[in-house]
């Protein structure tokens, strides 16, 4: 303590002096500056890649979204009304943030091909980059929920879990599965109906990243599971499910052919076209065999 | 024909050799035949007759299958627990490791996990149960469409639509016991269903569930339903069922020989055992290629019951498709009185319709009889063309069943086909009240046609494709008699007899208006068939063939390949076949 004390004294008898006042801004500039490059550093560290800086690639953003998403967004993302006042031509994206942007754009859901009741899955508009200056646009716009990490959404990323952690998370994810996702997905992923056309797309071979963008940002017919409702190990657990439940490696198709996993209907007609049909054909053959009533000259 | 049938049925049995190992198992055979007394009780069942044709097999089918759910089954009782009490789940199914769920449910995914051959023998069981309620209705689909239900086989064609009930019974109790989260589904919807009765709904269910749903009374009640009760009720049934098929006779195909009062076909030694015995395996080893290669309820994917969770694609097995899409379709109808709500919108779909379907064709053998007032015995099957009403309204039927199956799975029509769930529905309302209509006209107006072409056949012969061109160079095709055989088969039916309506008088007689009823339906459903060619128009047809045959005579050489031209001797010819 007394060498503290003797310090700070020393320290204190400058405060007057005429250095002082520049020392202090310099240490308050580099702080500040220091602070930026470290909150920033993500930023510029992609941007090694294609060596933009933030505002240069909100700028591209803006380029790509005036020419492919302002017709229904508007030209500030604002949205467009109908002329009905009521509905939406497009919804606002202000403060949707980087994730739906993600989510929307890599599975090729926008920009949309055709008006319609749902966005359907189709090949992607746009690259990797252009997916990145446009929800760097978006996300300029409000703050929104920012895209997820790796480690956000793959359990096999996450390190430091043994074999039965790993096993008890994917449980887990099981029993959320099953209590927040089959109602509309079916109970493997398989996909289901909705009211009016609309439909709850199937989960298999969709990418853990926009599984968990889907849930993080309620895209079309589908509730917005937020950080507080579903926390990101909830999100991440579910996914290892899914995963667990379809990947081919882990889980083996224990009963053989599943019918793409729809359920009694497709086995009712596998009963009939395999089954019945099967056994009718083998009785039309075995009526058609007939028994020989005289023995043959040469036998 | 009849008199080679009976001299094959001889009084004593065949002479065997008595030497070697034969002779060691004739002595075996002796020994118990003294103590039993089989060979001669057995002596008429051995040498029982059946007829030969690949329809006759298809109740075979729900036979077989049924055996083959008797021996899996037994082999599921072994480790099912019937139990709702709550176990942790440590089986080796890790998705589920450590989840909270019945005994029951744990039982069954230990079955298909962890005892050897389990999932196999489950998967058989399931699907032999899927193809055993298909073939009672594809066997009775045959029975209708040729009235093998007629005099005197109506009792067995009543017990063959209970033993259809009482499969579909079975069904949704097997369906229920897993207590997964799809078969806790199908229980709710019964649930509901059973609350929707009128006044007593309420109170049944408690009864059924022994409180308020689920309850932990279910799973052992449907258990005792599942493995002791209907299957012996079936068990009895399918006895009585074949009994009288021995009683009876089997109906045949009409053919030379073959008459009201004999019954061609080969022996149940060794011959007809043989192809039965046969059919056991073949439908045994189709049900255990079934539950090798195909998937069937996997109920590790639906995980445990929870009255809280749904799952898409929700559906009941195949049997029960129409009680669900009479449900999805219907209007919401509901009326509340003092407090009291009638649900119209389950109970009319789910306990009336069904109960209305199987009653009309239960009772349509009766109201046949009674329209026709035939009071004969019939060994000889219709063809389903000779009696066009009958096969119409089964195709109709046969509509209906599709349509509410399909109404069933209609937002997998939805997904699958990327269509509109409501307007499927929608569409349904309509369809299931006009389709039927539609598809009962095109059938009988199809089976007159065939009629019709079948009187062609036997005036005229049948077309040989051959194309004639007369001197003057007209063309027309040449027709060929048909076999006397196949003429027999055609011919070999009654004229259907259109009753009258009685004669209005001045005071309306007792019971006339059922008189009159009954003469609308005949002419709806006679009026309008072909007949077959009376004696005397034969012979006009044959005499105008013969005529022609003169006119088209006259050339003195046969024209290259064409042998049929009229001048010469057809006999041998094999274009008949």
């Amino acid at each position: 303590m007394r060498l503290l004390n003797r310090s700070a004294g020393r320290l204190s008898r400058h405060r007057r002096g005429p250095v002082a006042g520049l020392l202090v801004i310099l240490l308050g500039l580099l702080m500040a500056g220091g602070l930026f490059a470290a909150f920033s550093s993500s930023a510029t560290a992609e941007n090694s890649a294609d060596g933009l800086t933030q505002s240069q690639k909100i700028e591209a953003g803006r380029k790509l979204f005036l020419l492919s998403c302002a017709t229904c967004h508007g030209q500030n993302g604002e949205g467009v009304v109908a002329e009905n006042g009521e509905s939406n031509l497009g919804p606002s994206l202000v403060g949707v943030g980087a994730a739906a942007v993600h989510f929307q754009v890599e599975t090729g859901r926008m920009p949309m091909a055709a008006t319609g009741k749902q966005a359907p899955r189709k090949p992607a508009a746009f690259t990797e980059q252009e997916t990145e200056y446009l929800a760097a646009y978006v996300a300029s716009l409000a703050p929104g929920p920012a895209a997820p990490t790796k480690t956000d959404y793959d359990l096999d990323a996450v390190k430091g879990l043994s074999a039965d952690e790993q096993r008890d998370a994917i449980v887990r994810g099981g029993k959320l599965f099953l209590t927040n996702c089959t109602a509309c997905h079916n109970f493997e992923g398989s996909g289901g109906a909705m009211p009016w056309g609309r439909y709850a797309p199937p989960l298999k071979g969709v990418a853990k990243q926009h599984i968990y963008e889907a849930m993080l940002t309620g895209p079309q017919q589908m509730p917005v599971f937020s950080n507080n409702v579903l926390t990101p190990e909830d999100k991440r657990d579910i996914i290892a499910y899914i995963y667990s439940v379809n990947d081919k490696k882990q889980t083996p198709a224990y009963g053989g052919f599943g019918m793409k996993g729809l359920g009694p209907v497709a086995e009712g007609l596998m009963a009939w076209l395999v089954g019945i049909g099967g056994l009718v054909l083998f009785a039309y053959w075995i009526a058609a065999h007939t028994a020989r009533t005289h023995k043959k000259e040469d036998a | 024909m009849t008199d080679n049938v009976a001299k094959s049925n001889g009084t004593t049995p065949a002479a065997v050799p008595a030497s070697g190992l034969a002779a060691k198992g004739s002595a075996v055979v002796k020994w118990a035949d003294d103590r039993l007394g089989l060979a001669t009780s057995q002596k008429k069942m051995i040498r029982k007759v059946f007829p030969d044709h690949w329809t006759f097999m298809l109740g075979e089918i729900a036979l077989w299958s049924f055996v083959v759910l008797l021996v899996t089954g037994v082999f599921l009782t072994l480790w099912f627990v019937p139990s709702m009490g709550e176990v942790q789940y440590q089986g080796s199914y890790d998705q589920l490791r450590g989840v909270e769920m019945s005994q029951a449910y744990a039982s069954a995914l230990d079955i298909s996990f962890d005892v050897r051959g389990g999932l196999l023998l489950r998967q058989m069981h399931h699907w032999a149960a899927m193809i055993f309620i298909a073939a009672m209705l594809v066997h009775m689909m045959r029975v209708f469409v040729t009235g093998a239900f007629r005099k005197p086989r109506e009792v067995n064609w009543l017990i063959g639509g209970v033993l259809i009930l009482l499969g579909v019974v079975e069904g949704f109790a097997g369906y229920s016991l897993p207590d997964d989260l799809l078969s806790g589904t199908g229980l709710r919807i019964a649930d509901g269903l059973i609350k929707s009765t009128p006044v007593v709904g309420t109170w049944m269910s408690f009864f059924m569930f022994d409180g308020e749903f689920p309850g932990e009374a279910i799973i052992p009640r449907l258990y005792v339903a599942h493995v002791l009760l209907v299957p012996g009720l079936i068990l009895a049934l399918v006895a009585a069922h074949m009994l009288l098929v021995v009683y009876h006779k089997h109906t045949q195909w009409a053919g030379p020989g073959r008459t009201e009062e004999n019954v061609v076909g080969y022996p149940m030694m060794p011959v007809y055992a043989a192809k039965a015995g046969g059919f056991f395996f073949i439908v045994f080893g189709v049900t255990a290629l079934m539950g090798g290669l195909l998937s069937i309820n996997p109920i590790w994917k639906y995980g445990p019951y929870d009255p809280s969770k749904v799952t898409a694609g929700s559906q009941p097995d195949w049997y029960m498709g129409i009680a669900e899409g009479l449900l999805r379709i219907m209007p919401h109808w509901e009326t509340h009185i003092f407090g009291t709500t009638w649900s119209w919108n389950v109970f009319l779909p789910g306990e009336v319709a069904p109960m209305i379907l199987l009653g009309v064709m239960m009772m349509w053998p009766f109201l046949e009889a009674w329209v026709t007032g035939d009071k004969a015995e019939h060994h000889i099957l219709d063809r389903p063309r000779n009696a066009p009403t009958r096969t119409a309204f089964l195709a109709a039927m046969m509509s209906v069943y599709g349509l509410l199956w399909a109404a069933g799975g209609n937002d997998l029509l939805a997904t699958q086909f990327s269509l509109n769930m409501e307007w499927i529905t929608r569409f349904m309302r309509v369809a299931v009240f006009v389709v039927p209509v539609l598809v009962f006209f095109i059938a009988k107006r199809w089976c007159i046609a065939l009629q019709r072409h079948d009187s062609e056949k036997i005036l005229h012969g049948y077309e040989t494709g051959i194309i004639m061109r007369s001197p003057e160079g007209a063309y027309s095709e040449r027709h060929l008699p048909i076999s006397g055989e196949e003429a027999y088969r055609l011919t070999a039916r009654a004229r259907d007899n259109v009753v009258a309506a009685p004669v209005n008088g001045e005071v309306e007689a007792k019971g006339a208006r059922a008189a009159k009823l009954r003469a609308k339906l005949s002419t709806w459903m006679f009026a309008d068939n072909v007949q077959k060619p009376t004696a005397q128009e034969l012979e006009e047809a044959h005499h105008h063939a013969e005529h022609e045959h003169e006119l088209e005579a006259g050339l003195a050489h046969a024209a290259d390949g064409h042998q049929f031209d009229g001048h010469h001797d057809v006999a041998g010819e094999e274009l008949r076949h």
